[in-house]
């Protein structure tokens, strides 16, 4: 057994992380480090799942509600409307003025934000432990007694225009990413932007709002979670007196979502922008979630990619950018954490004067000869080894570790699902990983994006972007 | 596949803001003054909950100290020290890292060198070792440099194409004109183009020593183990560096707005000017001023009159950044092209207006509530607690800081914000820098 390993099997003993290590793998099977689960859950009568992680370093607390609702479950013509309604949730109810709720948790030494993925839509306050009830009782009031003015909510449009062209628009990256996704999915509705299509956001309305908002925001259809120095017992009780009042929702659930079909030929995008600064490649491929996968076939894509693209020992690095200079920079990465399906994405930043296709056919090489002969024992005990260090690593963050949560319990998924992902990703074999190369890194189910900066930019023009300002 | 679309944008997105305020106020955290045997001092906190054990630390010099033409010397040498050393290659290195499970990464900004490790308490003995030879024993070898090189120009040319950074990079060039910090912090494509190993190996010798080192550790480690990881680590350096002398400087006034042409529909307005010091007795109350006017806040004037009433940006800012020789208040705001000029009279407007008439009593005690209360919130992790810790070093600021921070916070009065703002806020000589394609500008 590596040092790395044995040293965080200790670690997690310590964390607290149930650790069954099975037979299977030679070098884990002298472990049998099981001990008591970290977080814990209840629910309220109303419907509504606490989850509670105790995390006593900080006299803090990290307050999220989760909502199982999200970007992807907008009618056609109505994209963008989950995330407006999540900007719209900080204007007033009967008893919150408008940016209050925001307001007082500043004066309280908090912050508060809110997040809206495909999936979901959810909203945290980070505050001293002693102001969790108030945190408590204006996420519960704005749970259902949301009140919108067309005055607010056609200002608050407006800036979300506006932050669609800052993070998207003017971003020449994001735009291809964008494209990208809408190739990549046929029909399923991930192929749409959670902030909206730049002409449907014009048409949210006040009604599309309410109406979205009264048929998917009730207690039944949340997730409470809270981090940080407080208990399971204080927790209850706080929660029982705020969000335990807020009525459920008859015949709530989520909306049948359209079917991704065969995917039968590869796609290709290319975007010119003048703002582009080196050629660029994104590559992604259609592949199963920790929701959809077979058992053990999501952690063994988790290991794929590390071991492909995670950092200068990964093989993409060493290859495309120590060995053959193809390439600045390049890696893959696994998106897994989603209800319907997940994504490999294999990238890399064209090394000077290299061509495009001189670029793609070197990541095919290394993707070609990794289908072929999977991953050496090695490798194998090295990534698993990383991915569990990440692990460890980002249980010093709450915020993080709240997150890790909080986004696999919103797409069904369990507290033991979560805390047995290391012992799992334990068994793993290099034949699981080989296995999921060949099955996933597959062309027919995948989009190669370029982007390309545009040849006519003349170099005096390309000078002055550099900040040769005029005034 | 799940993206994220964030409500309001986090309030450093500029490139100058590396140096920016900590908010904020906490528990007191438990800081030891450690003294290695060899003489080198750190802070420590020891926390046992985590297997973890997390040092940050710094070296007087960032990219102030390149020579001029060699920009982007220190983010170069940064990016090369844990890409092989001693007698280990570059993959040799990594591999030994996370074979340890350890991060080491070193980094600059404009006044300072920094590095960070990071390891599990059992791998400290044989991670450290790691650490040292990478500070002491760099390889830089000739083929990872030309790889480095590549990736910094391919960086460089990355934010040729972000309106913000480009915007932030024309306001420190033009207010700065002549002093160090004009320059490009990361370097240009021509000078990146131009560094060799031996300005690296140079800028090594003449930064890395122990007198202008600063330490901070966080996490499962006693005082004892840590004294001997100094000696191990940094025994060797050289006692003094080689600094060339920096003047401390006043951003100077650019009356007329400097368009950086940018394609897209928006244009990134950065405005700023001469900011009030550390040192300077009235610094917690400009903090104050600057939170009342356009800090993390929906209840922020700025945000208030730009975006919540009007819809004409999604973010819009202000900040307090403190430079070790220089202060600024800055503050940037994102408007479509046509509309930016509108943006930027209400900028101008509620500068005039918080001067002029003051804060309401409420603002002053919300704004001052928020800066000492959340600050618990940037010390919640070893790591933050550490960073925290290194930053307060570098300031000049002893181990009660904590304490002195919240002291100093509460101690502000409203006439202290008035009489601050009246000096802080004038705009006559508000200097603005834009990247984008704006209609509608004042002639």
């Amino acid at each position: 057994m590596s040092e790395l390993v044995k040293a965080g099997v200790r670690a997690l003993a310590i964390l607290g992380v149930a650790l069954l290590i099975p037979a299977a793998t030679p070098a884990w099977s002298q472990t049998q480090a099981q001990t008591q689960r970290r977080a814990s859950e209840f629910s309220l009568a109303n419907g509504m799942q606490v989850v509670v992680i105790p995390d006593r370093r900080a006299p803090v607390i990290t307050h999220v509600v989760w909502y199982r609702i999200g970007g992807a479950d907008n009618i056609a013509g109505q994209s963008g409307l989950a995330h407006f309604l999540e900007h719209l949730m900080f204007k007033s109810t009967g008893r919150l003025k408008t940016g209050e709720l925001s307001n007082v948790v500043a004066r309280l030494g908090g912050r508060d934000n809110a997040v809206t993925t495909h999936d979901a839509t959810y909203y945290f306050q980070r505050l001293p432990k002693e102001h969790l009830k108030t945190a408590m009782t204006m996420e519960a009031d704005r749970m259902r007694n949301l009140r919108l003015v067309d005055q607010e909510v056609a200002t608050e449009r407006q800036v979300v225009i506006q932050e669609r062209r800052s993070v998207v628009d003017s971003k020449s990256l994001a735009i291809l990413d964008e494209l990208i996704s809408a190739a990549l999915y046929l029909n399923h509705p991930y192929r749409i932007p959670v902030i909206g299509w730049g002409p449907e956001i014009p048409k949210l309305s006040r009604e599309l709002a309410l109406e979205f908002y009264n048929r998917f925001y009730a207690p039944n259809n949340a997730i409470l979670i809270v981090a940080g120095d407080v208990t399971e017992a204080e927790v209850r009780k706080l929660a029982q007196d705020t969000f335990g009042r807020v009525r459920p929702r008859a015949g709530l659930a989520r909306p049948p979502r359209p079917a991704e079909p065969p995917q039968l030929a590869a796609r290709r995008i290319e975007l010119r922008d003048p703002r582009a600064g080196s050629l660029s490649m994104q590559r992604f491929y259609l592949a199963p979630s920790y929701k959809t996968a077979q058992p053990g076939e999501a952690e063994a894509l988790d290991v794929l990619v590390t071991i492909l693209g995670e950092g200068p020992t990964s093989r993409l690095y060493g290859q495309l950018v120590e060995d053959k200079s193809l390439a600045a920079n390049a890696g893959a990465s696994y998106s897994g954490v989603a209800l319907d399906s997940g994504t490999i994405n294999v990238y890399a930043i064209a090394g000077d004067g290299v061509k495009q296709a001189a670029l793609e056919q070197g990541i095919d090489a290394v993707l070609a000869q990794f289908i072929k002969d999977g991953p050496s024992e090695e490798e194998l005990e090295q990534a698993k080894s990383s991915l569990i260090a990440s692990y460890i690593y980002s249980a010093d963050n709450q915020a993080s570790l709240a997150q890790r949560y909080g986004s696999n319990l919103v797409i069904g998924r369990t507290i033991a699902d979560v805390e047995e992902w290391p012992a799992r990703l334990g068994r793993v074999s290099a034949a699981d990983v080989k296995q999921a190369a060949a099955k996933y890194l597959d062309l027919q189910s995948s989009v190669t994006g370029f982007l390309i900066p545009q040849a006519e930019a003349s170099e005096a023009a390309a000078g002055e972007k550099r900040g040769e300002a005029r005034q | 596949m799940t993206r994220p679309v964030l409500r309001a944008v986090a309030t450093c997105l500029s490139a100058v803001v590396g140096m920016l305020a900590w908010i904020g106020l906490a528990a007191a955290a438990d800081i030891q003054q450690v003294r290695s045997p060899g003489g080198i001092a750190a802070w420590l906190v020891q926390e046992r909950s985590l297997p973890i054990v997390t040092i940050r630390f710094a070296f007087e010099g960032g990219s102030a100290q390149e020579p001029a033409g060699k920009e982007g010397t220190a983010g170069l040498l940064a990016a090369m020290l844990d890409q092989g050393a001693g007698s280990l290659s570059g993959a040799a290195f990594q591999r030994e890292m996370e074979k340890l499970a350890t991060r080491i990464s070193f980094d600059s900004d404009r006044d300072f060198f920094f590095g960070s490790f990071e390891t599990l308490s059992a791998n400290l003995a044989k991670a450290s070792p790691l650490l040292k030879l990478a500070i002491d024993a760099p390889t830089l070898d000739p083929a990872t440099l030309e790889r480095t090189r590549a990736q910094f120009l391919a960086r460089a040319s990355l934010e040729a194409g972000d309106n913000n950074k480009l915007a932030n990079a024309q306001w420190m060039a033009q207010s700065f004109a002549g002093h160090a910090y004009s320059r490009a912090i990361a370097g240009t494509p021509e000078s990146i183009k131009v560094v060799t190993r031996e300005d690296l190996a140079g800028y090594r010798t003449r930064i890395l020593a122990r007198r202008t080192l600063h330490v901070a550790a966080v996490g499962d480690i006693d005082a004892e183990t840590l004294g001997k990881v100094l000696d191990d680590v940094f025994g060797a350096l050289p006692a003094e560096p080689k600094l060339t002398a920096i003047a401390d400087v006043k951003p100077a006034a650019v009356p007329k707005p400097t368009v950086v042409k940018f394609e897209g529909p928006q244009s990134v307005a950065i405005f700023g000017r001469q900011g009030v010091p550390r040192s300077h007795p009235d610094h917690m109350a400009a903090l104050v001023v600057t939170q009342i006017l356009g800090g993390g806040s929906s209840e922020a004037r700025l945000v208030q009159e730009v975006r919540e009433k009007r819809g004409l940006a999604y973010w819009v800012y202000s900040l307090l950044v403190t430079f070790k020789h220089a202060t600024v208040l800055i503050g940037g705001v994102a408007s479509p092209n046509e509309e930016v000029a509108k943006s930027l009279d209400l900028v101008r407007t509620e500068f005039k207006r918080l001067a002029e008439q003051g804060p309401t009593q409420q603002e002053v005690d919300g704004a001052k509530s928020f800066l000492i209360g959340s600050y618990v919130l940037s010390l919640d992790s070893n790591a933050k607690i550490a960073e925290q810790m290194l930053r307060s070093q570098l300031q000049g600021l002893g181990p009660d800081f904590i304490a002195e921070r919240k002291a100093g916070l509460q101690r502000v009065t409203r006439a202290d914000v008035v009489r601050v703002a009246r000096s802080l806020l004038a705009t006559d000589d508000l200097s603005v820098t834009i990247a984008g394609q704006p209609t509608n500008l004042a002639p």
